[in-house]
């Protein structure tokens, strides 16, 4: 079951050509939904704070984004006279293409469950609905965000300028930070589904609400991986990377016109494919009920909702929560949500082993269960006494 | 014929990638030239169907390691060029020379002598693919190299503690650095 079934009995030019719609499609989908969400975001802000938005370009404002765009087009594009002009020109480019080739892993619509295995048929083939489906999938994503810090990190060095260094030392060690967390909450799923596959994962939470990650995995991964993925993504409350009041616009700050444009572009289209992301994972992808005839139709609009609904929250976050201290944020990072993922990614591996090996019930968890307590307690023992030893610091300070 | 025009395009980036890191003037180009060099050697994993050590390669490699080069090159400020002429040792350079050749000489009557694999162990994924591959990986790791698993796993911590004990001013002088700047 492993690979897109297009490619089983070699290549000819429809597979090509079918290949090249689905690139065209993503890509398409991708941009046009980015520029939706500027304005979903801008207006769903202004609802909760009580102002209008925009809402003159276009109906209820919705073309704002397009006319940002051709502005941004026509502007004057700068460049610092201390700035590395390679490295300068190079930065934005990684950060939008990273972002866009995080989402070509997501499969994005077909019915898995009652016998099909998430395929549809174009001309006669048969094929995925996901751009790409390499055996280790979900592994590509975490390539892809730790090259994207790449974007942010150069962008803020070549820019020669005091602040976006800042802005961009901040942004490398948080998005190195939260990353290890979010890997574990991966390895929970992938423990789980048995496979790296992000078709494979979709298929294993295929057959109703309760075979979800969200509910098998006990929810805990998923609060962790959706707390590291904001983290990630640098998004309120933890976007000190480009803190206005003190770093005046972080690492774009000596950025302009078209480059500007393209970090504006990467910075909404990696919340898009975070939420995807988030929705393949812990909430069955395209998974849902088909209500009537057409089923390649209904899982594509099942995982739109769903992404819709995390876009909203991503919103959310920002209108409602304030912006983390530093110290704060490495705290939550590394003392909390580590240990915390850490625990529970051994109790899933000893809940799958159980199973496995059918092991005694009492035994297995009341060993994990002495074992985690220890391992808690000490671990406390050491926050506390670092805790104690930075307190008696700034007394005698 | 596709597999070596892939080989050819990715060896032709390494080697690019590893000229850089040594002929680029400024530390953080350098560094870029390396990440280029271990992408071009994912390549070739992926061309050889290990496809979770090209992820690996990716992840731990480009987007951990070389991060922290450059996130040290940068806070210590030594992001100029740097002055070639200094040498440490009074004959450091005809060392160098000399080493290098040597090195490359081996490596070339290695090429030319030996036309049977040099160690003569099969690669553990062998011809499985997909998923197959990441298990029989992870079995050899965790069940033939345990020991030596863990223990490389120990030095990394140790090697952590050990900087984190280096990094931090003993109390003493720490209080001391403290009254002084109240002094002042």
């Amino acid at each position: 079951m492993t690979g897109d079934p297009l490619y089983i009995d070699g290549v000819d030019l429809t597979d090509i050509g079918i290949m090249a719609v689905k690139v065209l499609v993503a890509f398409t989908f991708l941009l046009v939904a980015t520029m939706f969400m500027v304005w979903f975001e801008r207006k769903l802000i202004s609802d909760m704070q009580n102002r209008i938005g925009p809402n003159v370009a276009g109906p209820w404002g919705l073309l704002q984004t397009f006319a940002d765009g051709v502005k941004f087009f026509f502007k004057e594009d700068l460049r610092p006279e201390n700035a590395d002009p390679l490295v300068f020109r190079l930065a934005p480019y990684i950060s939008a293409v990273t972002a866009f080739l995080s989402f070509a892993v997501v499969p994005i619509g077909g019915s898995f469950g009652g016998g099909s295995s998430g395929t549809v048929t174009i001309f006669g083939r048969e094929t995925f609905l996901q751009v790409a489906d390499p055996p280790i999938g979900i592994l590509l994503l975490l390539a892809m965000s730790s090259i994207a810090v790449y974007g942010v990190m150069l962008a803020g060095w070549a820019s020669g300028s005091k602040y976006p260094l800042i802005g961009s030392v901040r942004a490398s060690a948080q998005a190195i930070s939260y990353e290890a967390a979010l890997g574990m909450a991966t390895v929970v799923v992938v423990i789980l589904a048995g496979t790296l596959s992000t078709h494979g994962i979709v298929a294993a939470q295929s057959g109703g609400f309760s075979r979800w990650f969200l509910v098998s995995s006990g929810i805990v991964p998923f609060i962790v991986f959706l707390i590291a993925a904001t983290a990630e993504l640098n998004r309120p409350p933890f976007d000190l990377v480009e803190a206005e009041q003190e770093l005046v616009g972080g690492f774009h700050t000596e950025y302009s016109s078209i480059r500007f444009a393209l970090f504006f572009l990467a910075e909404f289209m990696n919340v898009i494919t975070m939420s995807a992301i988030m929705v393949t994972l812990f909430f069955g992808g395209p998974a849902g009920p088909i209500l009537f005839g057409m089923t390649w139709f209904w899982p594509t609009v099942w995982f739109l909702l769903k992404v819709l609904a995390f876009l909203f929250v991503f919103v959310w976050f920002r209108a409602t929560l304030p912006r983390l201290r530093y110290d704060q944020l490495m705290h939550l990072g590394w003392k909390l949500l580590i240990p915390l993922i850490l625990f529970w990614l051994m109790f899933i591996s000893l809940k799958e082993l159980r199973a496995t090996h059918d092991w005694n019930w009492l035994a297995t968890y009341g060993a994990a269960f002495i074992a985690l307590a220890v391992g808690a307690s000490l671990l406390l023992a050491g926050l506390r006494a670092g805790d104690r030893a930075y307190q008696e610091e700034l007394e005698e300070a | 014929m596709v597999d070596t025009l892939v080989f050819i395009i990715a060896a032709a980036i390494c080697l690019t990638g590893a000229l850089g890191v040594i002929l680029a003037r400024n530390p953080v180009h350098s560094a870029l030239m390396l990440v280029m060099t271990l992408f071009g050697i994912a390549v070739q994993f992926v061309a050889q169907e290990a496809h979770f050590l090209a992820a690996v390669q990716v992840i731990v490699y480009a987007g951990a390691i070389v991060v922290l080069f450059l996130f040290v090159i940068m806070l210590l400020g030594v992001d100029r060029a740097q002055n070639l002429e200094l040498s440490i040792l009074p004959i450091q350079r005809w060392a160098a020379l000399v080493f290098a050749g040597g090195s490359l000489l081996l490596l070339g009557a290695l090429i030319v002598v030996v036309n049977e694999p040099v160690t003569g162990a099969e690669a553990v994924g062998g011809t499985a693919s997909g998923d197959e591959n990441v298990r029989l990986l992870a079995r050899s790791l965790f069940s033939d190299h345990v020991y030596a698993f863990e223990l490389t796993s120990l030095l990394l911590v140790i090697a952590v503690i050990g900087a984190v004990v280096l990094a931090r001013k003993p109390k003493a002088t720490q209080s001391a650095a403290v009254e002084e700047q109240g002094d002042n």
